[in-house]
């Protein structure tokens, strides 16, 4: 077990790198001079060369990395140019608020998710089994952000229950969390049920079966334990989807979290912010992902000789 | 009802096995293209799919003929009026058409979808090909990439490529190419690595047939099917990502009528006039839901096997 954890938490370090690789080439290729921006309008030639200088861009690109990478491990991501402010506080001001938005959303998809899974893998090809997944479907097909405006509608405006944004108590979670989580809720709900059925129609389960044991007892300690291995799976990648999905349910919501923060960074082409987000928001996704392989190996020892 | 998704259920189950069987009946002799359109047309949401989906190219492709009013058109003393007989789905804020401007943004969105998922199906055939066919270090380096971008969330990476580029809907094309490389360089590789040791590709290595040939000849064709079903997929995903984008302010600008766009600002008026958001909406739902189960239908008629995983 401790190989095989060490064994993976050794091949995070080459995507990590590699990620920051690509951010930092990214913002490479952005075309004007990133001390000009920082300069204003107004600049001289003189203030311009010295903020080059300052940002270490008269250096040559793989010094600037390293230097990039240095003082990202040190979480120095430099200076927001429309706040003035170090981005690291933008970030840590920000990041609670997605951190609370996704796993919000993350339990409300996984809960509903699984028991729609179950629901329909138990009694398939029903009329009910056909109804939940034609809405998972629809639920697939839906666009975030036109589900959080029919909820508003719904909800705040027409029932008076409900804010309509900004953070603050549960009941402003509400609505942001069921938005963000009903595309990965549907996903879920869809994958459960493919893997529960496979699981269901083995020699293990006619096994189960046979010695009498109660459907609720096969279903629960024998079936959905297998199944459970493809949807951690899909739990893992949908957090990924909430992470970058939250720039629109934020938007919707005026949620004050990253996914917002990137957006309007774009728009006022703030680019140290952009590259941090990103940065910390695909490490995240990595040590997620991490923990769902550790997941693995607890569910089905046999990973781990594999 | 019952009957309705009987086609796309799960391993082993009875509709299943009696397709199976009327399969070996009724197909002698078919090509597995022939029998694939025979699965597809057994499968009703398939079809429906299939349906839905040409009525929004059809409607892409002859938009100025179907459009009832200019789309771009402003009248500000017809603004925000309900559906009517003169405008069925009602006008926008300036006073547009609301059914034109879907219509017209039908075009837009299938359009711009298209093209994003054709650029990232062909890189990523390329890639995933290359990678499965060569092995060693050619494998590694291109995986090892596509491992890299697939630590980045697609919407994400999709913003920070417009953020290089800038807002438009150029930039939107080529994120949603870039984003959706991995998908289909992992789905290739992985079924290039299957068709690699087949015999026909040891018969054909075997009276000289160059790399590159075996590749384009043997292996892509055999590759094909799974390659579709993910393209219908995407597709879906494509218009998903391209109406979040410019619904953001990052994809299309006013006034093009894309459907995104046209939600974020008829989002203003939600508590006087929510047909004008509400209507743009649903033809997005609509066109994704058409291409989801197009695309669960072609899953089930190329790829049988996981298919009825599916």
């Amino acid at each position: 077990m401790i190989a095989y954890v060490a064994r993976r938490l050794l091949s995070v370090i080459p995507v990590l790198l590699g990620v920051s690789v690509l951010v930092f080439s990214v913002m490479q290729l952005i075309p004007g001079d990133p001390a000009e921006m920082v300069a204003g309008e107004n600049a001289s030639e003189e203030d311009i060369a010295n903020i080059r200088r300052q940002l270490g861009l008269d250096r040559p690109v793989h010094e600037q990395y390293f230097s990039f990478i240095g003082n990202a491990i040190k979480l120095d991501f430099g200076t927001s140019t429309r706040s003035k402010r170090p981005v690291i506080d933008e970030l840590k001001q920000r990041l609670p608020a997605t951190a609370e938005l996704a796993v919000a959303s993350m339990a409300f998809a996984a809960v509903t998710g699984l028991s729609i899974g179950i629901f329909a893998a138990t009694r398939p090809n029903s009329i009910w089994d056909n109804l939940v997944m034609l809405l998972a479907i629809s639920g697939v097909s839906m666009p975030t952000f036109w589900m959080g405006i029919m909820l508003i509608l719904l909800f705040p405006v027409t029932l008076g229950v409900l804010p309509t944004s900004g953070r603050g108590g549960l009941e402003h979670l509400v609505l942001p969390a069921l938005t963000l989580g009903s595309t990965s809720a549907a996903i879920i709900a869809r994958q459960t049920r493919s893997a529960m059925l496979e699981v269901m129609g083995l020699d293990y389960i006619r096994t189960a079966r046979a010695k009498g044991l109660a459907e609720g007892v096969v279903i629960w300690r024998h079936a959905l334990r297998n199944a459970m291995i493809t949807t951690i799976t899909i739990l893992g990648l949908q957090f990924g989807f909430l992470l970058g999905g939250a720039a629109i349910t934020e938007t919707v919501f005026a949620w004050p979290g990253v996914g917002r923060l990137v957006v309007d960074a774009i728009k006022f082409r703030d680019f140290p912010v952009v590259q941090a987000t990103v940065l910390v928001l695909a490490t995240m996704f990595v040590i997620v992902n991490l923990i769902v392989d550790m997941l693995y190996v607890a569910l089905d020892p046999r990973i781990e000789v594999g | 009802m019952s009957q309705f998704f009987a086609r796309s259920a799960s391993s082993g189950s009875e509709a299943a096995a009696a397709l199976a069987t009327a399969e070996r009946t009724t197909t002698k002799s078919r090509n597995p293209w022939q029998l694939g359109w025979y699965r597809f047309k057994q499968n009703r949401t398939a079809i429906v799919g299939l349906v839905i989906t040409l009525a929004f190219v059809v409607a892409a492709i002859f938009s100025p003929l179907i459009a009832t009013h200019d789309p771009v058109k402003q009248s500000l003393s017809d603004a925000v009026q309900r559906p009517s007989r003169e405008h069925f789905l009602g006008t926008d804020e300036l006073g547009r058409d609301i059914f034109s401007r879907i219509v017209e943004g039908a075009r837009i969105s299938l359009s711009l979808s298209a093209l994003s998922v054709s650029i990232g199906l062909l890189s990523g055939l390329v890639i995933g090909v290359v990678s499965g066919f060569y092995g060693r270090w050619v494998d590694m380096v291109l995986m090892r990439i596509i491992d890299v971008m697939l630590a980045i969330p697609g919407l994400l990476l999709a913003i920070t490529i417009v953020a290089v580029i800038g807002v438009g809907l150029t930039s939107i094309i080529f994120a949603i190419a870039f984003s959706s490389i991995p998908t289909f360089a992992r789905l290739a590789r992985g079924r290039t690595l299957a068709v690699r040791s087949e015999e026909f590709i040891l018969a054909a290595t075997a009276i000289g047939s160059s790399n590159r040939r075996l590749m384009i000849k043997h292996v892509v064709p055999n590759i094909i099917p799974p390659l579709i079903v993910q393209t219908t997929l995407q597709l879906a995903a494509a218009i998903l990502t391209a109406s979040g984008l410019s619904f953001l302010g990052l994809g299309a600008q006013p006034p093009t009528p894309e459907w995104g766009s046209m939600l974020s600002t008829g989002r203003a008026y939600l508590t006087s006039s929510p047909h004008v958001a509400v209507f743009p909406g649903i033809a997005i739902m609509l066109v994704v839901f058409g291409f989801n189960l197009l695309g669960d239908g072609l899953l089930f008629a190329l790829d049988p096997r996981s298919g009825r995983r599916a």
